[in-house]
């Protein structure tokens, strides 16, 4: 027991030491974080360059409370100075574009008559925008002349939302079944990922201790399948202070960023009640929305879903990464490993296909309950069931087969490990594998 | 009890290829028993069953008595010939991993790798990584790991491959020295010239079947051919052999003397003498060279393998 502790803390510092380790672990939130920042930033600055769009109205339909100001654009009338003294103060650069809007009687060919003009393309945003305030005014326009009462279109608009229950009480809505989407997706995805690299870096370090011989010297002192578990359980280790140290980091550079995400937001309530009334309602509405989102998140069963995240994590990674520590053992440097490595992979990309294809649509369905019981899918396919709520049952039947699964595995995958760590030359076929499996002692 | 491995009928398969087929040995205590034979006889399936690596799928191993069983991983050391230590780790921390792996308490390996590490003068290697040292050099520190935990019993395969001459005497004098202080060794090498200077038993595996094994000296008395070396100062060659051919079976040699001398090796029968040769010989010359033809380790290496091919 003494000498698997000593393999665990071998194989724990040697991969917590390692250059990669420690860049992975510190650096990939930061650079996370600020990236997020920077576009955060960008956009901001991007933002705080007010556009001034001017517009010459022929029409004389439109107003300015048609052409109400954002943040991001001011409209002045220069219908007063005509179309082509406009144009060449905007081509000068005093201003950013130019709308012509030209007499025309008819509303419906007026629609497709005006005119933009601008010295860079202009963005989307602000031609979408454009559109949506002349579209409006036009429409408004025609629904006085067919004498409907524009109030009376004003106060019959409904909006619906539909509310949704189980009969556990729960309710929810369709916000939050979209965020049990992209929470589980989020998860099954991510725990393909750790899977795939932690196994492969027990594959590397059994083929490193191949490729440099010492694994003769060390199967001379403990038996290799001790060997093999100090090393899946050394990296399952070091894994999990990842996912801690990122915990700590992801919680203080959150609170940090809320708060002054926090600050921000009160600074726009109160400055917005001033000026840009319509502005400010959206932006407070926004402000509902990511505090309705952090509720809802808040109501799934968040602890529940971390812990057997740990769970799914520690049993799909021990079954895989003794497949993977086979592999190792089996060939002699990296780049044989591929053969036996498409094998393994494909049942972690079916989980998260068929997790993607299935469980979105249709959670508790037949497809999604039989793929979260097989353990080589389960611990994807379960993590993105979990967040619409699984009974105990059906999480007990999964976890319970992939435990045996992985006992199984780890002893099958020890056979193969205890002849191929010691054969060198010849890469092995699945037949060579075959055979070692009922070799004796 | 004399010995201390005896290994009794060890049978060891792997699917239909037989690696061992019946080896018996004998392994005396204090001794440096050479373990011989061509490259794939089946020394290194035998070397890792005695090191518990694998299982022999019949026969027994007894070490100092007691059936073969993982307390005696502490009593055995053992260097493979294909060496290898982790590369990115320092050397120190790795030979105290080792040693606690072999069972040694930290406080205990330390003591002994500061022992070990002023005999080999390399104290300033301890924060170094193997990759930053020279092969030698590494191979130094594979030595040290190999007896640190001052075992019974020592298995070397190959122990001066990597080294250069002056290191290998130095290896050479610690076994002999290992011996002395009561290890008993097991030394598996192709090369005669060490196992002539070093080995005090040998055994002999071929195609997976023990061929020959008992004292060396007892083995060289065996191969004995009864021919000896002569070099004679004559003024006729020709008369001289047909003198010694009348009475002895003359083969020709071609080791070297001065020059001039005539120079043959003589096959005596089983009721001739050296005497009786040389007062044939110095009826007829000066007699400047006479010494008996003992077989080398090389020669006996040679002739049991190529009889059992």
């Amino acid at each position: 027991m003494s000498k698997l502790k000593l393999i665990i803390q071998r194989e724990f510092i040697a991969k917590v030491r390692n250059k990669s380790f420690i860049v992975m672990t510190f650096l990939s939130p930061l650079i996370t974080i600020a990236m997020g920042a920077l576009v955060y930033f960008l956009m901001k600055k991007n933002d705080e360059k007010v556009k001034k769009i001017v517009y010459v109205d022929e029409s004389r339909l439109f107003s300015k409370d048609d052409f109400t100001d954002s943040k991001t654009v001011q409209y002045v009338d220069f219908s007063s100075m005509g179309i082509e003294e406009t144009k060449k103060r905007v081509e000068a650069g005093d201003y950013y574009g130019a709308l012509f809007i030209p007499k025309i009687d008819s509303l419906e060919i007026l629609a497709t008559s005006i005119e933009f003009y601008s010295k860079e393309s202009p963005g989307l945003s602000i031609m979408n925008s454009l559109e949506s305030k002349i579209e409006t005014k036009l429409r408004n326009n025609k629904l006085t002349n067919l004498g409907i009462d524009l109030d009376k279109i004003a106060s019959s608009k409904i909006k619906t939302d539909i509310k949704m229950f189980n009969f556990s009480g729960e309710e929810s809505s369709k916000l939050i079944n979209g965020l049990k989407i992209g929470v589980g997706a989020i998860s099954g995805y991510l725990l393909m990922m750790f899977v795939i690299i932690y196994g492969s870096s027990v594959m590397r370090s059994v083929i490193e201790e191949k490729t440099s011989r010492i694994i003769e010297i060390i199967v001379s002192s403990v038996k290799p399948f001790q060997l093999m578990l100090g090393k899946i359980i050394g990296n399952a280790s070091a894994g999990l202070l990842q996912f801690l140290i990122w915990g700590i980091l992801i919680f203080i550079l959150g609170t940090i960023a809320s708060s002054v995400f926090g600050v921000n937001m009160s600074e726009m309530q109160t400055s917005g009640l001033s000026a840009e009334q319509i502005e400010t309602a959206k932006q407070v509405a926004g402000a509902d929305k990511m505090q309705l989102i952090v509720q809802e998140i808040m109501r799934l069963p968040l602890l529940k879903m971390f812990l057997l995240f740990i769970f799914y994590f520690l049993g799909g990674y021990m079954l895989y990464s003794s497949l993977f520590a086979a592999v190792g053992a089996a060939v002699d440097n990296e780049t044989d490993t591929q053969q036996f490595m498409l094998p393994i992979m494909l049942p972690l990309i079916l989980g998260v296909y068929v997790g993607f294809a299935t469980v979105i649509n249709d959670p508790h369905g037949p497809i999604s309950v039989a793929f979260s019981y097989i353990p080589l899918t389960s611990p994807i396919v379960m993590l993105m069931r979990v967040p619409f709520g699984v009974t105990w049952v059906e999480l007990a039947i999964s976890m319970t087969l992939l435990v045996i699964t992985f006992v199984g595995m780890v002893w099958l995958a020890a056979k193969i490990y205890r002849v191929g760590i010691l054969m060198y030359g010849k890469k092995p076929t699945y037949k060579d594998l075959y055979k070692w499996l009922k070799y004796k002692g | 009890m004399n010995n201390l491995l005896e290994i009794n009928n060890v049978i060891k398969t792997y699917g239909d290829f037989t690696a061992l087929n019946n080896v018996s040995l004998q392994i005396p205590k204090g001794s440096v028993f050479g373990l011989l034979g061509p490259n794939g006889a089946g020394k290194t399936s035998l070397i890792r069953i005695i090191n518990q690596i694998t299982m022999p799928d019949s026969g027994t191993i007894l070490l100092d008595g007691e059936p073969l069983s993982p307390k005696h991983i502490a009593d055995i050391g053992y260097l493979p010939e294909e060496r290898g230590l982790y590369k990115s780790m320092k050397v120190g921390e790795q030979a105290l991993y080792l040693a606690q792996l072999k069972g040694l308490s930290k406080e205990d390996a330390k003591k002994r790798l500061k022992y070990w590490f002023e005999k080999f003068d390399i104290s300033s290697w301890w924060d170094k990584k193997i990759e930053e040292l020279s092969k030698g050099m590494a191979q130094k520190v594979q030595f040290i790991v190999t007896v640190m935990h001052q075992p019974k019993l020592l298995i070397f395969d190959e122990p001066f491959s990597g080294f250069d001459p002056i290191n290998a005497q130095l290896i050479a004098k610690e076994i002999l020295q290992l011996r002395d202080e009561g290890a008993t060794i097991i030394f598996s090498t192709h090369r005669m010239e060490s196992v002539e200077e070093l080995c005090d038993d040998i055994a002999l595996i071929h195609k997976s079947n023990k061929i020959l094994d008992g004292k060396l000296i007892d083995i060289k008395r065996k191969f004995r051919t009864n021919t000896f070396e002569i070099g004679i100062t004559t003024n006729n060659k020709e008369q001289i052999l047909q003198v010694i051919e009348e009475k002895f079976e003359v083969i020709p040699a071609d080791f070297k003397l001065f020059g001039d001398e005539f120079i043959c090796n003589v096959k005596l029968t089983k009721n001739q003498t050296s005497n009786d040769l040389l007062s044939v010989l110095s009826n007829h010359g000066e007699v400047k060279h006479f010494v008996e033809k003992i077989p080398s380790a090389n020669d006996i290496f040679i002739e049991a393998v190529s009889k059992n091919n």
